[in-house]
């Protein structure tokens, strides 16, 4: 467990955004989690994320299933609505809450047990149906909670703390989420702060399903020789497709990159990502050769990161119902109930 | 040969088909036409988990006093299933008649010598008159329709009608189905003595009441009760709840500029997204519900336990069957009884209310959105097969045009603008309820994490016992609360003074009036209660104290309402008798009478009755 007491007072000088807003504003409680846990690097990926946007704390719902990752929404944005629901059904919580009130941001936190192994069904349909969120899964390999049981995410061949060998296939949950129609799918290292913010950011402003996969260690129960989701052999296997420079509201391109190494994609809402192309051929707007690249590099034992996947013009679940503009949580009596005379026309349909 | 039976507009048909034949639509006229004759009529269909070849049944309940539950026994049995013959001739009641397709010859062997039998050569018929095989099966059920309404006597006109009506929009049916209406008719007036014993006249009996199914009327309850999201996995007997509720959503809840929708329904990949779907809304201020049957209660049980204990509104459906998928899915009872009133883990209790017919499965799913809001718990409505997917003739919906919903304790932004307190968990009225907030409200006040019971007053984190212990004994007292809430029973006297009592619910009602009528003629008198809700309301427990004997009457083996009394009321078992029907038939009037009789010890009449109107 980290123990850093937080002062509650103000720094006068502290930096605000175009809210007025301080970084404090956007923290949550202190973290329960083991120190060094890669867990807690997320959340302050995901503080730094929505306090560069600007976002107003209120307007975000983050819910979770079970897990020391899922645990996460306690520690940071406390000023949001929080649920930490049950175990590998947070895509079905938020489904329902997204359909309440389409004016809030989503962000979904799982943990690689939550979504890969118990999870896996809502995790798919959740993506399948474009739900407008972020979800993110903290993955480990492990059930961290429950003490470093194998999840579904561990690769074949990896050594659990206490030697034992995983003989089952991994399911690999950015590939899933590009077969199953994620408009934003992305990967990331809890130990990689200048990729993850920008990451989060993009996706936070992504208008459909946004999935992003953090590799996070589990320094608990993952983090030794033999495992594959240890720092050090994500560090070593780490192989980034791009790089997310920058992102802005409608700003000028005036960064001088080399011709063909950058890559513009305007978002829905009118934001710009810059992509700076490390892997000189991968195409973040093609889905069927991103899965093609992800396999291959898969196969030769590199982890891929990056902004893998994005459809800037995707649309949401309220697109597909055709939902209207005003929440529905906000709708009375008014809007909702047809009266005694549509129900004297319907008594005499059924006589 | 005993007498043929004889009566007017008091008996029962019962057709025995082929699942798929096109049988259905043929039986759903002869009811319908019945009640256009100002005839009150019910009709229950009793089919298999299949979609073609095996048998089903449809059974018509005539009684122009009223009494629309089940009967029991047959008058009169339409015989178009040469599989089930045996059995279906021998459910006639002794005197009664057996109407069947006379084109094969069958040995005498086959029928019975104490009823009377009427056979129709309807394929013969069918053959001659259409060339193409799927006409000849489906205008053969018209055919039996039409031989039906000369046999009793039934207004021909009244059945065109219907039938320029069921074909509106697809005009060049209606004269082929009037033709072979008039084939069957015809053949029967040639050649069979027209009419026989049962007869129908014309009355005035029906009023305004209409004809529907209980998943409709309850979804268009959710429709007037103000529920925006559904989310539900199909099952029988509830598939039809959630796409009626749809298809009244597509009709009535149109923004009227943009056609926009003013509602959500998923059709989600289990069970559990489904009931998750319905947490996430209501815990985001949307009125939310499911429709399901047993096993998906099954599937729903941890989410229960969560919705419980972190105090989200959610609205179940439970449309009882006889569980489990392979058990009798088509079938009806009431064994979810104890299921769901302590769904999922660690010390649940959920509220129920148990609707006694489709006019109440209407009201009821608006006041379950209103309880649920109010008591911020789940709550269950517990319909049955029976209720849910027959048509009955029940009084017409009405609503208060001056209902406003009931929300329950929210807090708004001015209210955490003003400053007032708020703890997530804090008993302010003293009532167990607390307020809520719905997230995004204020920007700086009223936001909580939600969890189980790992929290205070205050919805912060603590796994301390004292502070669980004051939880759960609140939630205690909001059960308590909620007695006052839920629909109150219903009492009913004997004509006379007696210490014997009857408590019964749900769609045992119709059958339970008619047996206490028929227990009055034999000189058993018993005051009734019908249980609307549970939590128990004092008035039920009132009731069993003030008889020294109660019977409770259920459809299930292990009478599991009684249970509950006992348990809830601390009451001796010996004082409550179970009265238990769980063969998968809805209960009839005639078990009722004849087990409450027997319990008593009185000597049952022989099983010949007359069936004199
Ligand atoms: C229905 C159910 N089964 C089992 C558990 C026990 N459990 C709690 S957390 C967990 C695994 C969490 O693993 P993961 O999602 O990878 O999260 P991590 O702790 O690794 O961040 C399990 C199995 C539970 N809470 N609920
Ligand atoms: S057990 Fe692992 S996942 Fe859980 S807090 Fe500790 S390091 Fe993090
Ligand atoms: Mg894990």
């Amino acid at each position: 467990m980290t123990y850093i007491a937080k002062p509650l007072f103000h720094h006068p000088q502290l930096p605000t955004n175009a809210l007025g807003f301080t970084h404090r504003d956007y923290e949550g409680r202190v973290s329960t989690l083991c120190a060094g846990c890669g867990h807690d690097s997320i959340s302050a990926a995901i503080i730094q994320a929505c306090f560069e946007l600007s976002l107003p704390p209120h307007k975000i719902a983050k819910l979770s299933g079970i897990g020391c990752s899922s645990k996460t929404p306690a520690y940071f944005l406390d000023a949001s609505h929080g649920f930490n629901s049950v175990h590998g059904r947070m895509p079905s919580v938020l489904t329902g809450a997204n359909l309440a009130n389409r004016d809030l941001i989503y962000l979904g936190v799982s943990g690689d047990g939550d979504s890969a192994s118990i999870g896996l069904g809502q995790f798919a349909h959740c993506l399948r149906r474009g739900v407008n969120m972020v979800y993110i899964v903290e993955n480990n390999g492990v059930y961290g909670l429950t003490k470093g049981q194998f999840s579904a995410t561990a690769d074949k061949g990896s050594k659990s703390k206490r030697g034992a060998v995983n003989t089952d296939s991994p399911i690999d949950l950015v590939g899933l989420a590009l077969e199953l129609g994620a408009s934003f799918v992305a990967r990331s290292f809890s130990g990689d702060k200048a990729q993850l913010v920008p990451l989060i950011k993009a996706a936070l402003l992504h208008k459909g399903a946004a999935f992003l996969d953090v590799i996070s260690p589990c320094v608990a129960f993952n983090n030794h020789p033999g495992s594959t989701k240890s720092f050090d052999y994500v560090r070593a296997h780490n192989e980034a497709v791009n790089r997310l420079d920058f992102i802005a509201g409608r700003e000028e391109l005036t960064a001088d990159y080399a011709p063909g190494t950058l890559e513009v994609v305007v978002q829905h809402d009118g934001s710009v990502l810059r992509l700076r192309k490390l892997a000189a051929d991968y195409d973040p707007q093609d889905r069927l050769s991103a899965l093609n690249y992800l396999r291959r590099q898969q196969a030769a034992g590199e982890i891929v990161t990056g902004l893998l996947f994005v459809d800037p013009d995707a649309g949401d679940l309220h697109d597909f119902l055709d939902t209207v503009e005003t929440p529905l949580n906000a709708l009375g009596e008014e809007e909702l109930c047809p009266g005694p005379e549509i129900l004297a026309q319907f008594n005499a349909a059924h006589r | 040969m005993p007498k043929p039976l004889e009566a007017v507009n008091d008996f029962v048909v019962k057709f025995s088909n082929v699942n798929g034949s096109g049988s259905a639509s043929a039986n759903a006229l002869f009811a319908k036409s019945i009640l256009r004759m100002g005839v009150p009529a019910s009709s229950r269909n009793i089919f298999p988990s299949n979609i073609q070849g095996l048998p089903t049944w449809f059974e018509v309940r005539v009684s122009e006093k009223g009494h629309l539950g089940r009967r029991g026994g047959v008058d009169l049995m339409v015989a178009m299933n040469p599989e089930t013959w045996d059995e279906d001739v021998a459910e006639i009641e002794p005197g009664g008649y057996l109407f069947y397709d006379a084109t094969k010859p069958l040995p005498a062997s086959k029928f019975r010598n104490d009823i009377s039998i009427i056979g129709a050569p309807l394929t013969a018929i069918c053959n001659r008159e259409y060339a193409d095989p799927r006409q000849r099966q489906l205008f053969k059920n018209i055919l039996y329709l039409g031989a039906l309404s000369a046999l009793l006597d039934m207004d021909v006109a009244a059945i065109e009608t219907l039938i320029g009506e069921q074909f509106r929009g697809k005009d060049a049916l209606i004269r082929p189905n009037v033709k072979a209406l008039h084939l069957g008719r015809d053949w029967a007036l040639a050649h069979a003595e027209c009419p026989i014993g049962l007869r129908l006249r014309r009355a005035n009996a029906v009023g305004e009441r209409i004809f529907i199914t209980g998943n409709e009327a309850a979804a268009l309850g959710c429709v007037y009760g103000g529920a925006t999201v559904a989310g539900w996995y199909p099952i029988t007997p509830s598939s039809s709840f959630a796409e009626a509720f749809a298809a009244y959503c597509r009709r009535y809840r149109r923004d009227p500029v943009s056609k926009q929708h003013r509602y959500a329904v998923i059709q989600a990949e289990d069970e559990l997204a489904a009931i998750g779907i319905v947490i996430g809304a209501a815990w985001n201020g949307a009125r939310a519900f499911t429709a399901t049957s047993g096993p998906g209660v099954s599937l729903m049980q941890e989410f229960l336990g969560l919705a419980y204990f972190a105090e989200i509104p959610a609205v179940i459906f439970d449309i009882q069957r006889g569980s489990p998928s392979t058990g009798m899915p088509t079938r009806t009872q009431q064994a979810d009884i104890l299921s769901c009133a302590h769904a999922s883990h660690g010390d649940t209790k959920h509220v129920l209310l148990f609707p006694q017919d489709p006019n109440e499965a209407f009201l009821f799913a608006a006041d379950a959105l209103d309880l649920a809001d109010r008591l911020q718990t789940p709550v269950f409505v517990m319909m049955d097969l029976d209720i849910g997917m027959n048509e009955w003739l029940i009084p017409p919906l009405s609503w208060d045009p001056r209902r406003r919903y009931d929300r329950g304790k929210v807090l708004s932004f001015a209210d955490l603008e003003k400053g007032v307190e708020f703890g997530r968990y804090l008993d302010v009225d003293g009532d167990g309820i607390p307020y809520r907030t719905y997230p995004g409200t204020h920007p700086t006040r009223g936001a909580y994490f939600t969890r189980g019971t790992t929290k205070d007053r205050y919805g912060r984190y603590t796994e301390e016992g004292s502070a669980y212990v004051d939880n759960v004994q609140r939630l205690l007292h909001k059960f308590e609360t909620a007695k006052g809430r839920a629909p109150r029973p219903i009492r009913q006297k004997a004509k006379e003074p007696t210490r014997l009592g009857a408590i019964y619910f749900g769609s045992t009602a119709p059958a339970m009036t008619e047996a206490l009528e028929a227990l009055e003629e034999r000189g058993i008198r018993l005051d009734t209660l019908r249980v609307r809700a549970f939590p128990f309301h004092d008035d039920v427990l009132d009731f069993i104290a003030a008889h020294d004997k109660v019977f409770v009457v259920e459809q299930n083996r292990d009478a599991q309402l009684r249970t509950l009394l006992i348990v809830e009321g601390e009451i001796d078992p010996k004082k409550l008798v179970p009265i238990l029907h769980y063969d998968g038939t809805p209960i009839t009037a005639r078990f009722i009478e004849n087990a409450i009789a027997e319990r008593l010890s009185v000597v049952p009449l022989a099983p010949l009755r007359k069936a004199l109107p």
